[in-house]
């Protein structure tokens, strides 16, 4: 296995300096580095082998088509989906969601119920308040504990044959609980419901098997699993996704189109219209073939013990600082607020010392709303960052709490 | 001094601690919401006008110490002055932190010059500009909360 310190060199952006320190990233909650691999998968493909998919007879295109649906292929390994065709390329989790509630529009009649947790990024929350207010449906939302996990009896009350979907993220942005997704899926099959999770922010940090879990839907960004911005993946069970109707309407994902007639062609290629974002599915591929050679028993082990290491630190050393979120089951991240200090200080503060952390409602107002806070700032880890960077950040902390506390 | 000392010198420092003038009136003639969507800075604004001075002015709610001391020291700074110097205030205060601004500029921002430091934190100059956006919706009588990103 490869130390942590030999992994940091795969990742060209952790030699970088910030305001004259070393950049201690601590923000990958929001989005991750890349590593080199992932950087000359795109450069290469840009250099050397760029072409459309699918359009052309020509050797480049061919290959470039074949290349894409090697990492369909593979996306479907690594989440363990039955088959190919349930994987659907689109822009990240925010339009997979989005692409889901207006599809299933039709599904939710008036007076069923959509229940969400209280602990949504907006992007699993909106979407679905929006299809309630345009489907007369009821938008319901499971409170959540003083520890920030889900009050499963009120989810297990809140579950009946009137629920029509049910829509949850398999790990907090904003508290870093995991949620028992198996328990929570098969709960929500038994009243009949559909089930979407949002992968978000588990995807890079835990292994996904979409079959064992039993939902109907998942959905992740690649960006925060080491790979590009604007390509993620909505893997949906095929019944389903053959049901529903084009999400968009345009090349690529018709069968025939005439005057009087227009059919659609089979998933994927259904929910795919236009030209996609292929370089950056082929840097997805490389992302994953990362992250697999890695293997998540040392992804999980290092963030766990980083984790660890930051609430010891934590607890030891600034007393000024409460942590909000403290689930049994938890990210590798530290969500806080500090007394008489606003984050958005806190977040200027790390940041002339070379610390990058998220400041601010994390697209999570309910939840702060929830703990009846303005804002918070957040670690979060991941298996790059080291003892040394929490410890940075601990001294950043006392700093800003001499300065502004 | 360093970039986050000139950004937190002690003025604001005491500004944010004791911030000035924190408090709503009873019976208003001028009310404006400014709210941060961003980070979560949020303030009510509420002025006395008679005969065109401002007699009295709070402000109220909550942000991080850029905005509090900007809030802080507006109230201070504007109340007696008349509505037409209260906006010129303004004026002077966002040329001041939005521009490579003159030093007749700062000669005129005065006190305000201690806010000056925000300059350097691009991302930090909305949380020093939404109290004077609202002083300057309230005066205006827009009856809509002032956002930083529309």
């Amino acid at each position: 296995m490869k130390s942590v310190q030999k992994i940091r060199q795969d990742f060209p952006m952790l030699s970088t300096h910030m305001n004259g320190h070393p950049l201690a990233y601590l923000d990958n909650g929001a989005t991750t580095q890349k590593p080199q691999s992932v950087i000359d998968a795109i450069t290469h493909f840009y250099r050397d082998e760029y072409a459309t998919i699918h359009r052309g007879v020509y050797e480049l295109s061919q290959k470039a088509t074949q290349a894409c649906d090697d990492v369909r292929a593979k996306t479907a390994q690594f989440i363990h989906a039955p088959s190919i065709d349930e994987i659907i390329f689109v822009r990240g989790t925010t339009e997979a969601i989005n692409l889901v509630s207006h599809c299933l529009g039709a599904y939710v009649q008036p007076g069923q119920d959509v229940i969400i947790t209280g602990m949504e990024h907006h992007a699993n929350f909106v979407p679905w308040q929006m299809l309630c207010i345009r489907n007369g449906a009821n938008f319901k939302v499971i409170p959540i504990t003083d520890t920030g996990e889900l009050d499963m009896d009120a989810y297990a009350k809140a579950l009946s044959e009137n629920t029509a979907i049910v829509a949850f993220g398999h790990i907090s942005n904003a508290l870093g609980t995991i949620n028992p997704v198996q328990e929570m899926t098969m709960l929500a099959k038994k009243a009949g419901a559909l089930v979407l999770i949002d992968g978000a922010q588990a995807i890079a940090h835990a292994p996904v098997d979409v079959q064992a879990i039993g939902c109907d839907f998942y959905a992740f960004s690649a960006h925060k699993c080491y790979g590009p911005t604007g390509i993620g993946v909505l893997w949906g069970k095929k019944t389903l996704l053959e049901a529903m109707p084009p999400y968009q309407f345009g090349g690529d994902m018709i069968e025939s189109v005439s005057i009087n007639k227009t059919t659609f062609a089979p998933i994927p290629a259904k929910f795919e219209s236009g030209t996609p974002a292929i370089a950056e599915i082929i840097g997805l591929g490389a992302a994953f073939d990362y992250i697999t050679k890695l293997g998540f028993d040392f992804i999980q082990k290092q963030e766990h013990s980083l984790l660890i290491y930051a609430q010891e630190q934590f607890e030891a050393c600034l007393p000024c600082i409460q942590v909000i979120g403290k689930a049994k089951h938890k990210a590798s991240l530290v969500s806080f607020i500090m007394e008489g200090v606003h984050p958005h200080d806190i977040g200027t503060i790390l940041d002339q010392e070379g610390i990058a952390v998220r400041a601010g409602h994390h697209c999570a107002q309910p939840v702060m709303t929830r703990f009846g806070i303005p804002a918070t700032t957040r670690a979060s880890m991941s298996f790059y960052n080291t003892q040394e960077e929490i410890d940075r950040l601990v001294n950043a902390l006392e700093k800003a709490y001499r300065l502004l506390g | 001094m360093n970039k986050t000392d000139q950004l937190y010198q002690e003025v604001i420092l005491d500004h944010n601690k004791n911030p000035r003038n924190f408090k709503e009136l009873a019976s208003p003639t001028h009310k404006a919401h400014g709210i941060n969507p961003l980070c979560g800075d949020d303030y009510w604004i509420s002025i006395q006008v008679e005969n065109n001075t401002v007699q009295d002015i709070g402000f109220m709610g909550s942000g991080c110490a850029i905005s509090k001391s900007s809030g802080s020291l507006m109230t201070s700074l504007i109340k007696g002055k008349s509505t037409q110097e209260a906006l010129d205030l303004k004026n002077t205060f966002l040329e001041l932190i939005m521009t490579d601004c003159t030093d007749e500029c700062r000669e005129k921002a005065g006190r305000l010059k201690v806010l000056e430091g925000v300059k350097q934190f691009p991302i930090r100059v909305k949380c020093a500009t939404l109290v004077w956006r609202a002083l300057e919706a309230a005066l205006s009588q827009k009856d809509q909360a002032i956002s930083t990103e529309n």
